[in-house]
């Protein structure tokens, strides 16, 4: 039952062939199984998800009509607070924290009846793109347990491509759910800024943090995005407006007429040759599919690194300002009558990692008095900038694609020492988040000199995410005929410790 | 050299202030939460994840904190910004949750106003009118109380105690430009201006301005520059001062540290000082030399404000009459004088008054009530004066006394029952027998038995002695328990023995 879809666990579960417990169980089972080598999850919330269970299948008994993922287990990212629950953000500094309440998706996920396995690994405060800068250690890609799964969301890829939960639930904030679905082989979705409430969620970069879902199919993610977005009255950048039609968009999945925009400036030069052909022969499926494919000319995007790189440190700077030893978390060196700001310097000290701090001390320093005009400022005009020629392409093509990552997955500790590498990875999803539009990885093949998942990014305007949905599922049906089994049955099976 | 008197201070230099007031906003809940705002509840009950700081908590903006900042900047004559944005203001303090305060910054929701002040000079009353920066929103930080330690600050204390039901209560800071040109009337200048202030935000109703909560604070800043020169002079910041009196105290004080300081050709360091109400002196607190870089930003969080035009027409329509308008027109329409309103007006009474006129009350009745016996008991039991009766019940009892229902020392006894919560003035009258005693003929008798009692001084009365009669009117009131009205009973007496 593990390896099925989402749909297909909900069809089995309403047609009585299987009970949430049971599913629930299943996948605790796995768990237990597989994560020792995985390490997919930070805390797994055994009792929890299978009194949810209980519950939903006590509602099924009952006869009482419930959403489409009711009783459907999913893999939570440590970003999201959930009442009772740990929740680290992956950081030493929150350990043992016990949140109060309920984030604003977790609300809507226990509404709709998915159960909560547990809180996946991530990178620092999302501070990553290999889930090697978690505070509890790194977590392996499924395909290669030499290989890092991306990240920032990296527990939640790779629980999902694990076979650990059928979904789960990433943030994106320089491309952390779409650079790790690319890198697992299943599919990762970044809403519209403003589509998912942000309340509850940890914050790292709150301009450019969004959180989406993850799924084995296109429209296993559709129906968890339903679940997730809406107007939340606790999020002031939450928008008022309908959620767009994305799960009738992916059982439709037609682009006949649809034009598509390859940008110019996200393909060539540093991106894998193995990349690059899965790639083309993505845009060849969706050629013969009927859609029109033509080349759009995004010349900021060149720019879109280093913006990004001057905003998320500097907001990021003033965000993780309230891990103080005050309140909650981690309190050291409250010794011998210590000040409160020794406290404080202290816990900051051991309680942040490399890379947070690095981020931390870049960010106070572009907000500096001096400084401010030449950094901060100067990337908000970049952004204005990648908001123009995003809003240009958009009046050329519905869609626009590029790689999600111009690489496959790189060995664990491979650009851990060398930062700026490990940016580059970023380069294609960065310019998504800084103009607040929407998109999506999906699985385009393995890549020929490594065997390794490649993934195909799609992106669309604000509010338009049921795009991604229809021009994704058309693509993720052709290749599956052609490929005439889904790519995660490609990967070595994960020998289990029983 | 020794410390130069006041006069020697302004023979010499020119005083320039400035001003910034934080108001206290009283809406029901925080101003980027859904808290409770009712000030001295129990050490942090009344916080939640977003002013606590919890992780992954939101804020989001009261509206009706900003229309009253509106409300403020149009009655301040300040033009309305069509956009706003709030800025994080960043600095590490135990009683600063986010360690950041939500604040507003190079983009205020108002600005370029005025406010004209009255003072009396020796010339006569002089109008000064103090000119608006800006009035931006921000929230306020907790509270902390440090413990041990001999200066009751973070330095030295044992240990600190943190009451976040302060945080994010809304505030409105009211910034003036520099004042100059006051000279000697700075002190009063600045105190008729944060005065002013109060009544205006009384009279819009937007906060309880009670200087002593510390709902309406001020910070005082002075600079002295030679008469004549057009040089400013380097200021310090006064902040602490917590009522009227200490706003012209600090700032003549002030004024006379920073001249002993420059007659003796030393420097004013740029700093904030603390004012202390004990001394009327102020003390060091933090240095300003070395400016902090607070590391403004606009939030993220937050969505820029952009009231509707319409909307700000709206509000300024149902702005109140002016605070120095209403008080001209009510002392002209009851004829005050001058002295006697100005105390009125001190005593925060002015409205209650106005409220028991309009119920039909006589002005000077309805004033001496209140300034009276009211306030009399209102000191005894240190509470507010509107705290023990409401203007409907003193209408009613000198309502009463015009009608000849009560003398006036039978309503002193209504007050003091209705303040002892026995109930209406009715219902104290009727517990306990307050009527006059206006039957003649209840009064005949009684005047008759006094005449019997005392025949010597009824005849002394006869032959044309009226002054003789008090003895007689006296026992009467006596006889009635006070209830008779002493004129009627002078006047009975009087016709009854011949002399009326």
């Amino acid at each position: 039952m593990i390896n099925k879809t989402a749909v297909e666990m909900a069809e089995a579960l309403t047609k009585g062939e299987t009970s949430s417990v049971e599913l629930t169980q299943s996948h605790l089972d796995r768990i237990a199984d597989v994560d020792g080598q995985v390490k997919a999850f930070l805390h797994v919330d055994a009792d929890g998800a299978l009194a949810q269970a209980k519950d939903v299948d006590a509602k099924l008994k009952a006869g009482e009509k419930l959403s489409p993922l009711a009783g459907i287990p999913l893999a939570l990212k440590d970003i999201l607070a959930q009442k009772g629950v740990p929740t680290t953000a992956g950081s030493k500094i929150l350990e043992g924290w016990r949140p109060p309440y309920d984030s604003t998706v977790v609300a809507k996920l226990k509404a709709a009846g998915v159960v909560i396995l547990g809180k996946t690994n991530m990178d620092e405060f999302a501070m990553g793109s290999s889930t090697e800068n978690s505070g509890y250690g790194p977590t392996f890609n499924p395909w290669d347990l030499a290989r890092t799964p991306g990240g920032s969301s990296g527990g939640s890829a790779a629980a999902v491509s694990a076979f650990e939960a059928p979904l789960a639930i990433g943030s994106d904030t320089g491309g952390s759910i779409r650079q790790p679905a690319a890198l697992t082989g299943i599919v990762g979705v970044r809403p519209t800024y403003g589509a998912v409430s942000r309340y509850g969620l940890i914050a790292y970069s709150s301009s450019l943090d969004q959180a989406g879902p993850f799924g084995r199919t296109v429209l296993d993610t559709a129906l968890l995005h339903e679940v997730m977005a809406g107007h939340d009255a606790h999020d002031a950048t939450s928008i008022n407006a309908p959620v767009p039609a994305v799960v009738a968009a992916a059982k439709s999945g037609d682009v006949k007429g649809m034009k598509i925009g390859v940008i110019k400036q996200l393909q060539g030069e540093g991106y894998q040759k193995g990349v690059l052909t899965r790639f083309n022969e993505s845009l060849d499926a969706l050629a013969a599919l009927g859609a029109e494919i033509i080349e759009v000319d995004c010349p900021s995007f060149e720019y879109a690194l280093s913006a990004y790189y001057l905003i998320a440190p500097s907001e990021c700077s003033s965000n993780l300002a309230r891990f103080d030893a005050m309140r909650y978390g981690l309190r050291t060196g409250d010794v011998n009558g210590a000040s409160a700001e020794a406290v404080m310097s202290a816990t900051r000290d051991a309680g942040f990692g490399r890379e947070v701090k690095r981020r931390i001390i870049l960010g106070t320093y572009a907000l500096s008095s001096g400084y401010y005009d030449a950094y901060y400022g100067s990337a908000q005009k970049i952004r204005t900038l990648i908001i123009q020629d995003y809003a240009k392409a958009f009046t050329q093509a519905d869609v626009l694609v590029s790689p999600t990552a111009p690489t496959t997955a790189y060995k664990i500790g491979e650009k851990v020492d060398d930062p700026m590498a490990m940016y580059l990875g970023d380069v294609a999803t960065i310019p998504v988040n800084l103009a607040g539009i929407c998109g999506m990885s999906l699985p385009a093949g393995l890549a020929e000199e490594d065997g390794l998942p490649v993934g195909f990014q799609i992106m669309a305007p604000a509010m338009q995410d049921q795009r991604l949905y229809q021009a994704g599922a058309a693509l993720e049906a052709s290749l599956l005929a052609k490929w005439g089994a889904p790519i995660l049955s490609k990967a070595p099976v994960l020998k289990g410790v029983k | 050299m020794s410390t130069p008197t006041y006069e020697e201070v302004i023979a010499k230099w020119d005083p320039v202030l400035g001003l910034e007031v934080h108001v206290e906003l009283n809406t029901h809940s925080k101003m980027f939460c859904g808290c409770a705002t009712e000030f001295g509840a129990e050490p942090n009950t009344q916080t939640c994840p977003v002013c606590l700081a919890l992780p992954g908590a939101l804020p989001v903006v009261n509206e009706k904190a900003i229309e009253s900042t509106i409300l403020i900047g149009l009655a301040l004559n300040c033009k309305i910004a069509p956009y706003s944005r709030f800025a994080r203001k960043n600095y590490f303090y135990p009683d600063m949750p986010k360690n950041f305060q939500i604040s507003q910054y190079d983009e205020p929701i108002c600005f370029d106003g005025y406010v004209d002040v009255e003072i009396d000079t020796d010339e006569g009353p002089k109008q000064f009118r103090i000119e608006i920066e800006r009035v931006h929103m921000e929230e306020d930080t907790g509270k902390s109380l440090h413990v041990g330690g001999a200066t009751g600050r973070i330095h030295g204390a044992d240990y600190s105690l943190l009451d976040y039901n302060r945080a994010g209560i809304p505030l409105v800071e009211i910034v003036t430009k520099i004042v100059p040109g006051t000279g000697k009337y700075a002190p009063e200048v600045a105190r008729a201006y944060v005065a002013e202030l109060r009544d205006i935000l009384r009279g819009l109703k937007v906060s309880d301005v009670k200087m002593e909560q510390g709902s309406l604070r001020c910070d005082a800043n002075v600079s002295l520059k030679p008469i004549g020169s057009d040089v400013l002079g380097t200021r310090s910041e006064t902040k602490n001062v917590n009522s009227l009196r200490s706003v012209e105290r600090a700032i003549r004080g002030e004024m006379i540290r920073h001249a002993e300081l420059l007659n003796e050709g030393k420097k004013v360091k740029q700093e904030t000082r603390h004012f202390q109400e004990e001394t009327g002196l102020t003390r060091s607190g933090r240095s300003k030399e070395q400016a902090e870089d607070y590391r403004y930003f606009p939030d993220p969080d937050l969505v820029p404000v952009t009231p509707a035009a319409s909307w700000i027409e709206e509000l300024r329509a149902t702005l109140p009459e002016k605070p120095s308008l209403r008080r001209a027109r009510l002392q002209e329409a009851w004829g005050v004088p001058d002295k006697e309103m100005a105390a009125l007006v001190n005593a925060e009474l002015l409205d209650v008054v106005e409220e028991t006129v309009g119920l039909g009350a006589d002005p000077a009745k309805a004033r001496t009530w209140w300034m009276g016996e009211i306030s009399r008991i209102a000191n005894e039991k240190e509470v507010t004066a509107t705290s023990l009766i409401t203007p409907a019940q003193v209408a009613e009892i000198v309502a009463l006394v015009a009608s000849g229902d009560l003398t006036d020392k039978l309503a002193r006894q209504v007050v003091d029952g209705v303040i002892a919560g026995e109930g209406s003035p009715s219902q104290v009258i009727e517990k306990r027998g307050l009527k006059v005693v206006s039957d003649d003929s209840a009064l005949m008798a009684a005047i008759e038995a006094a005449i019997a009692a005392q025949p010597d001084t009824a005849e002394r009365i006869r032959g044309g002695n009226i002054p003789a009669a008090g003895a007689l009117i006296g026992a009467v009131m006596k006889a009635t328990g006070g209830q008779a009205d002493a004129a009627k009973v002078r006047e009975l007496l009087l016709k009854h023995l011949g002399q009326g």
